[in-house]
């Protein structure tokens, strides 16, 4: 059976909400030449992506907070296929202007997420963790906020565009990403991680990344770049030029819809349908396509 | 919806007029521009929501008192710090009647998301 057709059992049988191939990033090509940064060792592998769980909220959008993280770990766990990874883009944990109790909620965090059977899991940080304190508490608990990594021909680069409180990437990190691009060939798969929006999605919601500009500039020469993200609650997508952006659910509530109502408040706990609009999602990086597959999963299956 | 539709025909009318709006010369006219206080603190602008008439010269002075507030008016195309400490000048002559929105875009705590306000311009 190939994964594909394993997804699509699972869709059936599993209460997957959503399942479709998104454009955005290119498997090994044809006239690809070997060298650095290209995808000639390319295989099929998938990953787990979870986001905002912001562990430690405690409020009315989510009376099963305490539990909820758990619950998708649990979720995670009970795939009948394991992910070769797993990534967490950001807001690990709700924010607190008290440096102990975020480093108390650091460290449930990661205790909870430790139960995960895959191991092999990359971090990065949302504001919530991470730009009261300019990153400090979360390298203390998960090291460096950006970062890159490799896996099977696709070369993944985490951005961080929040340890800034201004939403900024910065100078540093952005001379950082063009030393990092160099090195590729144009028609290398990449993956962006990050969990803001690195285009304007709603910045009158703060849904941006003020100077997520210049990283687009920087990234659209490569033609095969694909971006997962987070900060939205929601699934979102959006291309900018060739380049996708796909944003994941929530683990804790989720949020309106851009624009959909005036202020961006979460959308209230439903009683009669727990964890509604929360979830994980499988990414697919298929072999033969041009493309990520993505598959939604609730937080608990039927 | 409709209320939001009515809302978002109104600023995009305001941000056709922003550019003119925010080149605005205090030197242009004669009289003093009406100057509006306001106090940002975390996690809300005081007033949150300002009145003002088309045509009229206003000065916003914005006293930050426990952050480095962010004052974003994407509408506008404009943004701004709110350094504690010092007085920021936000100066204004609508072109249009409408609502313009404006939202902290400087991450300042757990009630981040609540820290917005608005312009509110009549004709």
């Amino acid at each position: 059976m190939q994964r594909r057709d394993f997804l699509a059992l699972t869709a059936v049988g599993g209460g997957v909400v959503f399942a479709s191939a998104l454009a955005g990033c290119a498997s090994r090509g044809e006239n690809m030449s070997s060298g650095k940064g290209l995808a000639a060792d390319y295989k099929d592998f998938y990953f787990v992506q979870l986001s905002d769980c912001h562990w430690g909220y405690q409020g009315a959008a989510n009376p099963e907070a305490a539990v909820t993280l758990r619950k998708a770990v649990a979720t995670v766990n009970a795939l009948e296929k394991q992910p070769e990874f797993i990534v967490f883009t950001g807001d690990l944990t709700h924010t607190t202007d008290d440096p102990a109790e975020r480093r108390r909620r650091l460290g449930e965090f990661k205790s909870i997420v430790a139960d995960l059977k895959v191991k092999t899991v990359r971090f990065m940080p949302g504001e919530h963790d991470a730009s009261l304190d300019r990153g400090a508490a979360y390298k203390e608990y998960f090291g460096e906020t950006f970062y890159t990594f490799d896996h099977k021909g696709v070369h993944f680069i985490a951005v961080d565009n929040v340890s800034d409180p201004g939403a900024k990437i910065g100078d540093e990190q952005l001379d950082w990403l063009r030393k990092d691009l160099a090195a590729r060939d144009k028609k290398a798969p990449i993956v962006v991680l990050t969990h803001r929006p690195l285009f304007d999605l709603m910045p009158k919601w703060d849904w941006a990344t003020r100077d997520g500009a210049q990283a687009m500039e920087l990234l659209m020469p490569y033609e095969n770049v694909t971006v997962f993200y987070g900060h939205i609650h929601q699934e979102h997508h959006q291309m900018t030029g060739h380049i996708a952006h796909h944003s994941a659910k929530s683990l804790i509530f989720p949020l309106p819809a851009p624009g959909s109502q005036e202020k961006r408040t979460p959308l209230p706990w439903d009683a009669s349908a727990p964890y509604k609009g929360l979830g994980f999602r499988e990414v697919e990086a298929e072999e033969a396509g041009k493309e990520y597959k993505v598959t939604e999963f609730p937080v608990v299956r039927a | 919806m409709k209320g939001v539709s009515r809302r978002r025909a109104l600023q995009g009318a305001l941000a056709a007029a922003g550019a003119v709006l925010l080149r605005a010369s205090m030197a242009q006219g004669t009289a003093e521009p009406r100057v509006i206080q306001m106090t940002a603190r975390r996690f809300a602008y005081e007033p949150n929501e300002i009145p003002l008439k088309v045509g009229e010269r206003v000065v916003v002075a914005i006293n930050s008192v426990d952050f480095v507030h962010g004052m974003n008016i994407p509408d506008l195309g404009k943004r701004l710090d709110l350094v504690p400490g010092r007085v920021t000048r936000l100066e204004l002559q609508p072109q249009a009647p409408g609502v313009i929105d404006f939202v902290c875009d400087n991450f300042c705590g757990e009630g981040h998301a609540e820290m917005h306000g608005r312009l509110v311009v009549s004709a």
